[in-house]
């Protein structure tokens, strides 16, 4: 079918108004000037100086810890919570739990930072890396629970019984057939927390201690100083980040659609 | 449809009999008064039932009879409520399936997707921890058996539906199971190649001697497979016995409805002697004469059966029929090797009769509203008490 002007117009209309802001602050990224509205030219002189700022390496560090690690917990938990509501359809507060993972979903940020936060001080532990990781795996637990409860409920269960069939233990029908059939929401799963954690900074301002700076915490104490070009560098980075992390997820999600064709046909 | 289908070969000298009526052979698999109950529903009611070795064994009945749960019962994915399922004489209940010497083959075939053909025919000869050269061998064999020797590297999604019913056929029997259980494994393929693939079924199950236990819904699947058909209904076994058993001597009225086509007369019993019946089942019309084993005193209210295709027509009362009565066609369904036309007779009772097309139908002998005269002998039919 051909675009007619009118679609071309609100269809460029939209992805302006989407991509615009983000265009630009990538283009400033490589701009020479050090004020951020002259352009003064190209130059990867802000990105260099970016890899010799410690503090800004240190919380990029500090991040991709997190961001990891939470991740990892997180996608753990999630199948783990999602595997138990999609089978066991009938057990006492099975209502009273599915709506209690669903809840962080749509819980403010700052309520649930300021909770948890309550929390370790109750607990006496000290705010710092771990708590932060604590922190993320716990919402983004949430994220993974849902996609991947979505994926199990659409799971044909005669595969496992199959397999159960076929001499494999539970655990070994789990994860030599079942986890390799949900792998795609598995790691679609993974890579949401990983980037949910990686953007965050309300829960990570409440629960971080001195020593632990993100880098989102990083950059918006920054910017109440004034923009500086150097921002913009590590934007363009994490943006770049995030595009491969969005790309790799949707790709994954295509071809399991695609095995899941082949399977409902079968 | 009633293909006759020889005993399976054993070994002793009383061969003679089928093991089903050898006093003396113990069954592969005794089902023993058990009931299966989901909550206030019961699925299986007190059911007792002997497989034997080498069987083709159909479980038949609508959905919902409960044979689908019985199948599942026998694999271990669910657990009997009550009563004992022996396989070999050694209680089956408490070994979970993973360890029964029992595979099935899905409904929905359940290959895995991630698996290429030849590593979904291996899956259970890894988990029996076989060498590595023997399940190579295995898997070729089984290739060849099911003639996918040229697929073995394709995944599940980049076959045709009838390549993947024998991969799930392939898999299941790579384990030599000494049941193989399948569930309704023709459903999903159509006309032709069902009728195809029934007739394969039963080679291999011939080549390889192992008992099969089929569940279908559909009648024909099972007198064309099986060598005993249990016929189900609402938990309960309401037959056993051969196709033609079943078939020519159904036990009940459900029975003889559910398998193939029947008249049901409702009538009755006027006169009863030297195992001859009369039944009065119409006023002003002559009494149906039968020859019949059943014990049914005069007074009796009694169903009589008769199928289609054991009733005759003509245009002129058969000469020394036992049976024969006026009608009006009012119906005649054409289905190109037969026609089955409907008959209205005495007191507007409606009959259904088949009969061979041995002419072309520019010439067929009857049309609509023609009056004919419908006949069968004495020994055409059976009566029901139940």
């Amino acid at each position: 079918m051909k675009l007619s002007r009118f679609n071309i117009v609100s269809l460029t209309l939209c992805f302006a108004f989407l991509y615009l802001p983000i265009l630009v602050l990538v283009i400033y990224s490589f701009n020479a000037s050090k004020l951020v509205t002259v352009w003064a030219g190209f130059s990867t002189r802000w990105y260099a100086k970016l890899f010799h700022d410690e503090a800004f390496l240190q919380a990029a560090f500090v991040t991709l810890k997190v961001a990891l690690v939470s991740a990892s917990i997180a996608t753990v938990l999630g199948t783990m919570a999602a595997w138990v509501l999609v089978r066991f359809s009938r057990f006492a507060g099975r209502t009273l739990f599915s709506g209690m993972i669903f809840a962080p979903l749509v819980i403010p940020d700052v309520i649930l930072g300021l909770s948890l936060l309550l929390l370790f001080i109750a607990m006496n532990i000290d705010r710092g890396v771990t708590t932060i990781i604590i922190a993320h795996a716990t919402f983004s637990m949430c994220y993974v629970a849902v996609v991947v409860s979505s994926r199990l409920v659409t799971f044909d269960r005669a595969l496992e019984e199959a397999a159960l069939d076929l001499g494999a233990t539970p655990f070994q029908a789990f994860s030599l057939v079942t986890l390799p059939v949900i792998a795609p929401a598995v790691v679609s799963g993974w890579l949401l927390s990983f980037t949910l954690s990686l953007d965050d900074l309300v829960i990570a301002s409440f629960v971080s201690g001195p020593a632990a700076t993100t880098l989102p915490m990083r950059v918006f104490s920054q910017i109440r100083l004034g923009v500086s070009p150097e921002i913009n560098a590590l934007s363009t980075i994490l943006i770049t980040l995030v595009t491969i992390g969005v790309i790799t997820t949707s790709i994954l999600s295509k071809r399991s659609a695609l095995v899941r064709a082949g399977e409902a046909e079968g | 449809m009633d293909t006759a289908k020889a005993p399976p070969p054993t070994s002793d000298a009383s061969a003679a009999l089928p093991p089903w009526q050898d006093p003396a052979a113990e069954p592969l698999i005794r089902l023993e008064n058990v009931t299966k109950r989901f909550g206030d529903f019961t699925a299986i009611a007190d059911l007792s039932l002997d497989i034997h070795e080498g069987e083709f064994f159909a479980l038949l009945g609508p959905s919902g009879c409960g044979k689908t749960t019985l199948m599942r019962m026998i694999a271990g994915f669910e657990a009997p409520s009550a009563g004992r399922i022996l396989l070999g004489g050694e209680d089956l209940v408490p070994v979970p399936p993973n360890r029964r010497p029992v595979n099935m083959m899905f409904q929905s075939y359940a290959l895995f997707p991630h698996l290429t053909v030849a590593d979904n025919i291996a899956f259970g000869l890894k988990r029996a921890g076989l060498p590595r050269g023997e399940i190579a061998e295995r898997v070729a064999e089984m290739l060849r058996l099911v003639q996918l020797e040229n697929f073995a590297h394709r995944r599940p999604h980049e076959i045709s539906g009838g390549q993947r019913q024998r991969v799930a056929l392939a898999r299941a029997l790579a384990r030599r199971p000494r049941i193989l259980l399948l569930d309704e494994p023709l459903a999903a393929l159509d006309r032709k190649l069902r009728a195809a693939t029934q007739f394969e079924l039963v080679d291999i199950q011939e080549r390889l001697g192992t008992t099969f236990i089929i569940v279908t819904h559909d009648q024909e699947e099972a007198m064309t497979m099986a060598s005993r058909i249990a016929v189900m209904d609402h938990g309960r076994l309401v037959q056993v016995g051969t196709p033609e058993e079943i078939y020519e001597q159904p036990n009940s009225r459900y029975v003889a409805d559910f398998i193939g086509e029947v008249n049901l007369v409702e009538g009755v019993v006027t006169a009863a002697e030297n195992g001859r019946l009369v039944i009065d089942w119409a006023e002003d019309a002559a009494p149906i004469v039968t020859r019949s084993d059943v014990a049914a005193p005069v007074g009796t209210r009694v169903t009589f059966a008769i199928r289609p295709e054991k009733i005759t027509v003509g245009a002129e009362a058969p000469e020394g029929a036992a049976n024969a009565w006026q009608g009006r066609i009012e119906d005649i369904g054409y289905l190109g090797n037969l026609s089955t036309y409907h008959i209205v007779g005495p007191a507007g009772r409606r009959f259904k009769v088949q009969s061979p097309n041995r002419r072309r139908v520019a010439r067929r002998e009857f049309s609509w509203e023609d009056r004919v005269w419908f006949a069968f002998d004495e020994t055409a039919g059976l009566v029901l008490t139940e």
